[in-house]
């Protein structure tokens, strides 16, 4: 905040006086830990209507992946995951919502993009699930390839990245296709199913679901298995508040770190007493990670504690819907999950 | 009707005291005004056919293939049996299991109590403002103790109850909150602006008041929400925030102004000259003369399009959607997003409509006994 609006900072000091010096001071050197710390709850922005993600369940309770990273936040900056006050946010808010300040991260599966890291003044932490395009045909159209989609008809909803991709896609292969587009996601999966389309493209993680909810006539459909986009999500925050930057991202690898030395919320009380000094360091028994990013040394073990690692989120999550893990299993399952070292 | 009066001014004669069935009751009127003519039969017939067809087909799914409950799976419920029933049966279970999602959207689980407890104040309000027994100033003060007591129930931090901030409101008592202040507010604000806009002595204020009306019903409601969500924080200093609900609330309350002050206006034009000249004649003051004789006279005049634009607005309250508020009907298609139950959509909305019809038609059904009332003094 300091080095962005000087003049609102000034007259605030001005007006407030000394105290406000003194509170800077002892402050953690990021104006939005500060904040946070001072409300005494992480205010972040979620989608709130993408099932795994974030989807309020029955009770109301926020649930799914976005969620969670939330919590884990939470859990790192304030100690208590249950301390995550969601906003729900829209397509066209949420990017204003990070900027004004009405949240403090955005977790609202938002594509990692240089024009909005450049233009919109926020910048992805991470990335806690790699999507991409796909193609969900009939079985018995007995297509195996994204290829041999010439000329058919393809259900897609306006408006969106899906629409772009497989422009792009079938113009570089020399392909030709129909869009069909439909904006409600349930005619959309209606229109696929009675047969108006040939095949229904969207993002794979949704395409998936989708499927595992047909329960048992999954085997009547096929993901086709190219996947033409890369669509990275992750949370995102403000520009200008580094100490911020660096709390959320470590937030996530300390996740995928867990799950990389088999830590999770069952057995970390036991692993306090570990051996392994990748597995101390983690936990705060060794080592000043914690104070190196401001927050409590044992903050780590806290996030497992009350939120898991990575596998614990995403078998808590994505998994009931049905989807493999994929490329998001961890770098040395072949996946893309990887974390740097944390010493 | 015309022709049984006649038949029973004509039958004081002896002999034909009484009209014969095939002239009045329930058969009579049957054969006069569906089988008048074979064209008319048939269509009768035809259009009775098609009723019952629809009619049956509605109730063997909403009732006899029905699904009421589903079993328990691993993964909470399981609801293979109302995916197979899809078109089949309706599965009101997704109702069951929702329905406080639906009503009362992120309030704690736990203390949902006090949101279903501010409905039924709401409700109550209404009932009470409606009944003319009442209309006294002692309503306004029990408008402000209820209102007291909603923000009391809703926010809590005081007698015991824990604090529940705004952002986790939603469904039934956001959609009464928006269209309850919205409405309240802004039609003491559309009084003035119709008066504004016709007070000829001040054209400063006249003007403004043009420009007012003209500006906001100039753009689509949908504008200025955005507006007060997007744009308007942009405006303010960082980590000045003002509540997203209050910004849609006074997005609402202008917007709702503009077009209320229209309608009053009309009131005001249809009143004859002769009113406000009588009312000068007498010596009365402006304000004793908008008070007294222009303003009674003129809003009962308009109390049906004052109605149907309360009903519009009503309705216009679930477009807070699209700026991540969880009223009514945001809850509503939530609700239906979690995998297990995708595609039940039909189940939520007959819900949905039930709801807003029960309110709007209450609405309608007592403008129309308002006017009945007004109408009996004038004609009198």
């Amino acid at each position: 905040m300091p080095n962005r609006c000087p003049a609102i900072v000034l007259s605030v000091l001005l007006a407030t006086g000394a105290w406000t010096v003194a509170a800077h001071a002892q402050g953690s050197g990021s104006a939005t830990l500060d904040a946070t710390r001072q409300r005494g709850a992480l205010q972040c922005g979620v989608s709130g209507d993408v099932a795994g993600f974030s989807l309020p369940d029955s009770q109301g309770v926020m649930r799914g992946i976005d969620a969670d990273v939330c919590r884990a936040i939470a859990a790192a900056a304030l100690g208590d995951a249950g301390k995550v006050k969601f906003v729900p946010v829209t397509t066209q808010n949420r990017f204003t919502a990070l900027q004004s300040g009405e949240i403090d991260v955005l977790a609202a599966e938002t594509t990692w993009t240089l024009g909005r890291e450049a233009s919109l003044g926020l910048e992805f932490a991470g990335i806690n699930f790699y999507d991409g395009t796909g193609f969900l045909v009939k079985t018995s159209a007995g297509v195996k390839s994204a290829k041999e989609l010439d000329g058919a008809t393809i259900c897609v909803q306006p408006g969106t990245s899906t629409e772009l991709a497989i422009a792009d896609y079938f113009r570089a292969n020399n392909l030709k296709f129909t869009p069909i587009e439909i904006q409600d996601l349930q005619e959309i999966r209606n229109a696929f199913l009675s047969g108006r389309c040939d095949a229904y493209s969207t993002d794979s993680s949704a395409l998936a679901a989708f499927r595992f909810i047909q329960g048992d006539k999954a085997k009547d459909l096929t993901l086709l298995p190219e996947i033409i986009s890369k669509e990275p999500l992750g949370p995102s925050v403000r520009k200008g508040d580094d100490k911020w930057f660096d709390l959320v991202r470590w937030t996530m690898f300390a996740m995928m770190t867990a799950e990389e030395l088999g830590v999770d919320s069952k057995n970390v009380d036991q692993m306090m007493t570990s051996t392994n000094p990748d597995i101390r360091r983690l936990l705060g028994v060794d080592g000043d990670l914690g104070k190196q990013l401001g927050i409590d040394p044992k903050w780590a073990a806290t996030v497992i504690k009350q939120v898991g690692n990575f596998a614990e989120m995403w078998d808590r999550d994505i998994a009931p819907m049905g989807v493999p893990r994929g490329i998001n299993a961890l770098w040395n399952k072949g996946g893309l999950m990887y974390a740097p070292p944390m010493r | 009707m015309g022709s049984s009066t006649t038949a029973a001014t004509a039958g004081a004669t002896p002999a034909r005291q009484r009209p014969s069935a095939a002239r009045i009751g329930p058969a009579a009127w049957l054969r006069a005004n569906l089988f008048g003519s074979w064209a008319s039969s048939a269509a009768t017939l035809v259009l009775l056919y098609l009723i019952l067809r629809a009619g049956w087909s509605f109730i063997d799914w909403a009732v006899i293939r029905a699904i009421w409950q589903v079993p328990a799976g691993a993964h909470g419920p399981d609801t293979t049996i109302c995916r197979q029933a899809q078109g089949i049966g309706a599965c009101w279970a997704v109702v069951g299991e929702k329905y406080r999602f639906i009503l009362f959207g992120f309030y704690p689980y736990a203390e949902q109590w006090r949101p279903a407890l501010v409905v039924a104040l709401f409700i109550a309000l209404f009932i009470v403002s409606g009944v003319r027994r009442f209309w006294r100033r002692e309503l306004a003060l029990l408008w402000i103790a209820t209102l007291v007591a909603i923000g009391v129930l809703m926010w809590g931090g005081v007698l015991g109850l824990s604090y529940v901030p705004q952002n986790q409101w939603g469904g039934l008592p956001i959609t009464l909150i928006l269209a309850t202040f919205g409405l309240a507010l802004a039609f003491p604000l559309a009084v003035a602006v119709a008066l504004g806009r016709r007070a000829t002595s001040l054209p400063a204020v006249r003007l403004l008041c043009v420009i007012y009306v003209e500006l906001i019903r100039g753009v689509p409601l949908i504008t200025l929400l955005f507006m007060a969500s997007v744009m308007f924080p942009l405006f303010l200093p960082q980590g000045v925030d003002i509540d997203k609900l209050l910004r849609a609330q006074v997005a609402f309350i202008l917007f709702a102004a503009a077009y209320l002050a229209e309608v009053v206006r009309g009131g005001l034009q249809a009143l004859p000259k002769g009113q406000s000249e009588a009312a000068d004649a007498l010596g009365l003051s402006y304000w004793q003369k908008t008070r007294l004789i222009i303003l009674p006279q003129a809003l009962r005049l308009v109390i049906p399009p004052l109605v149907n634009t309360f009903i519009g607005f009503f309705k216009d309250t679930s477009l807070v959607l699209i700026i991540g508020i969880f009223d009514l009907m945001k809850s509503g298609t939530v609700a239906i997003a979690e995998p297990a139950w995708q595609g039940l959509s039909s189940e939520i909305y007959i819900l949905l409509a039930v709801i807003y019809f029960a309110f709007c038609f209450s609405m309608s059904k007592y403008s129309r006994n308002l006017e009945r009332t007004f109408g009996r003094a004038r004609n009198r």
